[in-house]
């Protein structure tokens, strides 16, 4: 992806769904520098695109979200993964995988060809 | 099942949207307080952590609005929005918003109204098995297009008739049933075994008549209606098997009918019997009083059926000369016999109603459209803001749908309350015969109705200033005071729906007078007496006690005995059928002394007292009338009609001739004493036959009428002469006690040219308003756009009254085109409904001329306050004005 911004919308969900997974119950913030320092930085994105992307996971039904505290004591929204959620990102995920292996196949070089 | 959650919550979004926003607000804020701490933290200045943050975000407004199009459904929100504007607009304008509002609930209240009597009676379908398929089948003479099938005659077609699966008669027929109350006459019907099972009707409890219970031999049984079996047996379910006694007859119960079984063809029958053919005219080819209804075989058509009736018929005729003479046979769909008289009348009225809702919509378009015009700035600096084309359309659409829907909802209220009232109108007698009305209300296809009607208002307002909006130019909407060619396109527009409305106001007008003036000419058609002071009432003794013709005889002389002596009364008779009813109960007569080729010479007759021409008040043109003592034991005499001695005498003297039935049997032979001058015996609407008068004390009967002419106030005396005639025997049922005025006015002929002239008249007059308070705005709206160019004028030197001329000329321009187009239009209106006039052409000059003259005279004065506000223009204060 080099250092393009351009995000498309599933794979953010994915990723917004595997960053809470990991890390528990977290705002909107920690989620968006979460994703940032995984992907070494390479990846850039305006925070402000997640927002409609976690508002779209809760319509959903895979977070659910609640206000607390966070560790600098600010008041933040907590975003929590569902059970329902859990099952999305377990799903995608395999999908995920699947589409990658199939794409690498096409893209590697492989000795039948020679 | 998540998709259908999330929009669930983005509905929810739409109403919450105070909540929501206030959340993202606060979510947003912690973001960026979080960030700043970070970046603080990192060591950067307060306002670079604070600008870094901010671009990282990507702007706060953005995500805001981002944020929003996702937490509702933005489309949704902005038509609330125009919603929300429209009801401010429109209580900004109450005026307005009411009169637009009461004008669709008129249009859609009246159409609705309409249309559910129409739905009731032509369009549901009729209580049977696929009615479409069964046939009202009877005889015709050439006099009588429907005459009564005779027994003999039914056998033989049922028996030959390849068509019919199934062919079946009935015959109404009054019962004396005994109440608490004394002896009651009800209406019953006698049918063939199989007339339930060529309708597909079956009983709702017990059972239908076996095959072969309807001959002589068979034990007398009856089937009830569902109201007789509520009203008199309690709706008990062990009603089945209980003996009944009809006119002094045992029967038994063996079935009740459906709740929604009708059959309108004849009275409202309470006990349903089978035929027994027995006594003198059942036998007799010649004695017709049943009514055949038959089922097609699949794939024979109506014309195929009748086809096949008329060889059987024109056998009989070979085989029965003497009683089958120029009979012939007809066929009708059941429905057409049913429904047939009221269909013309409710297709008029449903055209009334749909003009009126179009000339109501065209007036509230052209409301909307003055109102676009006035709010051609507001729109020039919206568009001008960015608004879209279709965003300002929207607005439009949206006011057009709140004010139809405001009046639709209020027009189905309406029609609930029309219905009721003009069901309430209906008299008994004629509510009788259309019982599908019963059904009547807002069913599946009503509501779709006004739905439709709904849809096509909407479409009209929101079209027409939507059409107006792609004429608007921007520049020129914003120039303050400009009156370009915006003004002159709806004048245009504008001045065309006016013509519509006053065209649509013509033709309702020229409907409603020449209904009128038919209903006119119906009330003077003369009747032959004097109808005012007349009570008219039915007797009905016992069968089994006045059998005898000497106690019949003797039954009507102490009734019109009794009756002379109450106070109040000035003369009693007595008839056999009362006058202004049917042209029927007819006899074929043949001249003594002439020659005779077999011939039907089919008359009209009556058996009445000494007294019945001078208590009617009939002229008797010559000879003389009966005396009472001229019973059985003299010779036969009768009184003629005009007609008859005008048909069968012309140039001779009646007096002292004689007639006979068809063999001049000697029994039969009857002199004329006297000529009466026609008395209408059949509807107002029908020709006068010719019709001779016998004593009733020669064939008396225990069934008859009785007419009393009283002095004054003859309603107060009904129930004094139903007393007075079950004093001489409880038993005697005295049925229909009414006066001859409203018997009259109550006749099917009388009330359908009268409701049809009431609500076409109704109609015509709203649109008449309706068109003159459009024609009205349509000028004042010209008149306030010209008034520079007026003041310029008078400036100039120009007369009051040219500028009078100026405004009329444009009134009357419009008005001209209106009333032209409205006459052809109106001629081929009223020839669709030619069937409803009565002595009236549809060309009828008269009224032709003063609708015209009616519009041309209401436009005038609608465009005469206008004509007077331009003469009165203040040159200096018009040109300064702008």
């Amino acid at each position: 992806m080099g250092n393009k911004t351009e995000i498309w919308q599933g794979t953010l969900a994915l990723m917004i769904l595997k960053t809470i997974e990991t890390l528990g119950p977290l705002h909107g913030y920690g989620i968006a520098r979460r994703i940032e320092q995984t992907s070494g930085d390479q990846l850039s994105l305006n925070y402000g695109t997640l927002y409609p992307s976690l508002l779209k996971l809760e319509q959903e039904g895979s977070i659910v979200s609640e206000w607390g505290v966070s560790d600098n004591n600010r008041k933040a929204k907590f975003y929590k993964l569902t059970r329902a959620g859990r099952k999305q990102l377990a799903r995608e995920t395999r999908e995920w995988d699947q589409t990658t292996a199939i794409l690498a196949k096409f893209l590697t070089p492989t000795e039948d060809r020679t | 099942m998540k998709v259908l959650r999330t929009w669930l919550l983005r509905l929810r979004g739409v109403f919450a949207k105070d909540a929501l926003e206030s959340d993202i607000a606060q979510e947003i804020e912690s973001h960026l307080q979080m960030h700043i701490d970070d970046n603080l933290r990192a060591g950067m200045s307060p306002e670079e952590a604070k600008r870094v943050a901010v671009m990282k975000l990507g702007g706060i407004d953005a995500t805001k609005e981002a944020y929003r199009d996702r937490s509702t459904i933005p489309i949704l929100e902005s038509t609330i929005q125009d919603i929300r504007f429209t009801l401010r607009q429109l209580r900004k304008n109450p005026a307005f918003a009411i009169t637009a509002t009461l004008m669709v609930a008129l249009g859609i209240g009246a159409s609705v109204a309409i249309f559910a009597f129409v739905d009731a009676a032509l369009i549901k379908p009729l209580p049977y098995k696929d009615p479409s398929s069964i046939l009202f089948v009877t005889e015709t003479t050439p006099e009588i297009p429907r005459a009564a099938i005779s027994y003999p005659d039914y056998l033989d077609w049922k028996r030959l008739n390849k068509v019919f699966t199934s062919l079946d008669v009935y015959g109404q027929r009054g019962y004396l049933v005994s109440t608490q109350s004394g002896m009651e006459m009800v209406f019953g019907a006698r049918v063939s075994d199989g007339f339930f099972r060529t309708l597909g009707v079956n009983p709702v409890i017990g059972r239908d008549f076996y095959h072969g219970e309807d001959l002589p031999e068979a034990p007398n049984t009856v089937i009830l209606s569902y109201a007789s079996w509520q009203k008199r047996f309690g709706g008990r379910q062990e009603v089945v098997g209980q003996p009944l006694t009809l006119n002094e007859l045992p029967f038994v119960i063996i079935g009740v009918l459906p709740q929604n079984f009708h059959f309108a063809p004849m009275e409202a029958a309470e006990f349903w019997t089978t035929l027994h053919p027995g006594g003198g005219c059942d036998l007799r080819r010649s004695c017709h009083s049943l009514n055949g209804i038959a089922r097609l075989k699949e794939g024979v058509s109506a014309d195929g059926a009748l086809a096949d009736l008329i060889l059987i018929a024109k056998d009989l005729e070979r085989q029965y000369p003497d009683s089958n003479r120029n009979q012939g046979a007809t066929v009708a769909p059941l429905a057409e016999i049913i429904v047939g008289q009221v269909r013309p009348i409710l297709l008029v009225l449903l055209g009334g109603a749909g003009l009126l809702l179009l000339i109501a919509c065209v007036n509230v378009a052209s409301l909307l459209l003055v109102r676009s015009e006035t709010r051609r700035r507001e729109l020039a600096v919206r568009r001008a803001l960015g608004a879209t084309t279709s965003r300002l359309i929207r607005q439009f659409v949206t006011e057009g749908l709140v004010i139809v829907v405001g009046g639709s909802l209020a027009g189905l209220l309406a029609s609930h309350w029309a219905m009721q009232i003009l069901v309430s109108l209906i008299p008994t007698d004629m509510m009788g015969s259309m019982p599908y009305l019963e059904s009547l209300g807002f069913n599946a296809r009503v509501l779709i109705f006004a739905g439709l009607l709904a849809i096509f208002a909407a479409l009209l307002f929101s079209l027409t200033p939507t059409l107006r909006l792609w004429s608007l130019d921007l520049r020129e909407g914003m120039a303050e005071g400009s009156r370009g060619s915006a003004g002159q396109v709806w004048r245009r527009v504008g001045s065309k729906l006016v013509v519509l409305e006053l065209t649509t106001a013509m033709v309702l007008l020229v409907g409603a007078g020449l209904l009128g003036k038919s209903f006119y000419r119906l009330l003077r058609v003369g009747t032959g007496f004097e109808p005012e002071h007349l009570i008219t009432l039915r007797v009905t003794a016992p069968r089994g006690s006045y059998l005898k013709n000497e106690q019949s005889v003797a039954l009507g002389r102490q009734v019109v005995e009794r009756l002379k002596r109450l106070p109040g009364v000035t003369s009693v008779a007595l008839t056999s059928t009362l006058p202004v009813n049917f042209n029927g109960n007819t006899d074929w007569i043949r001249f003594v002394g002439r020659g005779y080729n077999g011939e039907h010479n089919e008359v009209n007759q009556r058996q009445v007292s000494s007294e019945y021409f001078s208590t009617l008040q009939a002229k008797l043109l010559r000879g003389r009338s009966f005396v009472d003592s001229e019973d059985g034991s003299k010779p036969r005499v009768v009184v003629i009609n005009q007609t008859l001695a005008k048909k069968y005498f012309s140039g001779e003297d009646p007096l002292g001739k004689q007639i006979g039935d068809t063999s001049l049997s000697p029994e039969s032979i009857k002199e004329i004493i006297g000529v009466v001058d026609d008395i209408r015996e059949g509807p107002l609407d029908s020709e006068i036959w010719p019709a001779y008068y016998g004593p009733f004390n020669q064939v008396p009967d225990y069934d008859f009428s009785v007419v009393v002419r009283t002095g004054q106030a003859e309603q107060s005396l009904i129930p004094t002469i139903g007393a007075a005639i079950r004093e001489i025997d409880s038993r005697i049922n005295v049925s229909n006690a009414t006066t001859m005025m409203d018997r009259v006015n109550n006749s099917p002929a009388v009330y359908l040219h009268r409701s049809s002239t009431w609500l076409v008249g109704g109609f015509a007059v709203v649109a008449l308003l309706l068109g003159i308070v459009g024609l009205y705005g349509v000028i004042a709206y010209s008149v306030s756009q010209r008034t520079r160019e007026i003041g310029v004028r008078i400036a100039l030197g120009a007369q009051r009254s040219t500028v009078y001329r100026l405004i009329f000329r444009e009134a009357g321009a419009l008005a001209l085109a209106g009333i032209v187009i409205g006459l052809g239009c109106s001629v081929v209106a009223a020839s669709l409904m030619r069937k409803l006039l009565f002595g009236t052409p549809p060309w009828d000059v008269t009224t032709l001329v003063s609708v015209a003259g009616v519009l041309g005279v209401s436009t005038l004065l609608a465009s005469y306050l206008p004509a007077r506000r331009a003469a009165s223009v203040d040159p200096i204060k018009a040109l300064r004005a702008e």
